[in-house]
């Protein structure tokens, strides 16, 4: 069990060593949110409310979580990094968790900033939203760090990706925004909780097939 | 399956006293649940293979992941007709079913790219049964969300008058079923017929250019 747990952590300090050296994903993601909310705000009719604001924060959140995780699998990939995780005596699924949580890492950083510049743009955020937004990340990066592997598995990768993964994130929507602007919020915070669970679980057990042969 | 046709439009004159947009619902519920059947098969076929790794097991799986997509488009395509009929509208979102259709439909095609932006072989069959199982783990979820998502988006104005069935119609639309049911299942065999030919008509052609 701690083998696996030391794996895991290996591989998730590998990415995040790795980001801090290269510094590419973490600043695109942070200036393509904080574009993007800017481009809401014009999108967004004048009288409109509160509550379209807030979905398109769910909307802003998803599509940067996109971009980060087109690039999540690129360092493997390219020093054909991958096949040697798989054949090292690990088992497949702690590469999966350990990008998983690296991933997450850079998510939860880049909302340190988009969340406050949201606040400041638009409506000030509820804590409920933020529980939303906690649990709805474990969804994305569960979900995205699959379905980007076996998009990186392809000659199309980058482009095919947001197709892979949008249907998977509509209930993630569903369950941020309701959490956000339902007065029933504990409905979408145990969905948010149901799925994370169903898709983490999945995941975790379907990353082995993705990766090997 | 000429006689699986003609049990399909043996059924619609049956019940002639129903308004016209009441009696689609013979075509789209039974595509709608053809629907779920194929992508259950796939998903089912999809595990069997992760399972076993026959190789068989990739082709019966994207044969009936594709058959579930063209009754899916069906389906939608018999839900925007008669919603036009009923409320006016090509499409509304206050249906559930068609909503969870459209977003199945859009996972599935993905589908379709993944499979074709991989090469073939062991990983792109064990990558597309992985792919269908989340799909399968979708259909529920997915649901789930679109009804929660109606609290938030749309007050529900339009109510659905569903299907009250009395006896003949329950028997004019187990008819129906089991007919669109004989039509996926007939097309399911010949297209994965027509598959595996091709199939072994490139493993001849290979061999003969090999040697």
């Amino acid at each position: 069990m701690s083998a696996y747990a030391a794996d895991v952590a290996a591989l998730a300090r590998k990415d995040l060593r790795l980001e801090l050296r290269t510094r590419e994903t973490l600043p695109a993601m942070l200036l393509f949110v904080v574009a993007t909310l800017v481009v809401f705000h014009f999108a967004l009719p004048p009288r409109a409310g509160h509550d379209a604001a807030y979905g398109l924060l769910w909307v802003a959140l998803v599509f940067t979580a996109l971009l980060g995780l087109g690039r999540a699998w690129v360092p493997e990939r390219e020093g054909s990094v991958l096949d040697g995780l798989v054949l090292a005596p690990c088992d497949r699924s702690a590469i999966w968790l350990g990008k998983t949580l690296a991933t997450l890492a850079f998510l939860v950083g880049v909302e340190v900033i988009a969340l406050p510049a949201f606040a400041v743009f638009f409506a000030p955020l509820p804590v409920r939203a933020l529980a939303g937004v906690a649990l709805a990340n474990l969804g994305i990066c569960a979900v995205g760090s699959l379905v980007a592997a076996m998009a990186a598995a392809g000659r199309t990768r980058e482009l095919i990706l947001p197709l892979l993964f949008l249907p998977l994130a509509i209930p993630l929507i569903v369950g941020g925004v309701g959490a956000t602007i339902s007065p029933h919020k504990a409905e979408y915070l145990l969905f948010l909780v149901l799925y994370d669970a169903v898709f983490s679980i999945l995941s975790w057990a379907a990353f082995e097939y993705v990766v090997t042969e | 399956m000429a006689a699986a046709l003609g049990l399909v439009f043996f059924v619609a004159p049956v019940d002639a006293d129903q308004g016209i947009s009441q009696k689609i619902f013979y075509f789209h519920v039974p595509l709608a649940l053809t629907s779920y059947v194929c992508f259950g098969v796939g998903a089912w076929k999809g595990l069997r293979l992760l399972w076993t790794g026959a190789a068989r097991y990739d082709l019966e799986s994207y044969t009936a992941i594709h058959q579930g997509t063209i009754f899916g488009a069906l389906t939608l395509l018999t839900g925007s007709i008669w919603a036009k009929a009923s409320w006016g509208r090509w499409w509304v979102w206050s249906e559930d079913q068609l909503v969870l259709f459209l977003v199945l439909f859009l996972f599935y095609c993905a589908y379709f790219m993944l499979r074709f932006s991989v090469e073939p072989g062991s990983r792109r069959e064990r990558i597309s049964a992985v792919y269908a199982l989340f799909g399968v783990a979708l259909i529920p979820v997915s649901f789930l969300a679109i009804r929660l998502s109606k609290n938030f988006i749309h007050p529900v104005v339009f109510t659905r008058h569903g299907p009250q069935m009395t006896h003949s119609m329950f028997a004019a639309f187990c008819v129906a079923w089991a007919a669109v049911l004989l039509v996926a299942y007939v097309m399911y065999r010949v297209e994965l017929a027509g598959k595996r030919i091709d199939a072994n008509l490139q493993d001849l052609r290979e061999a003969l250019t090999a040697s």
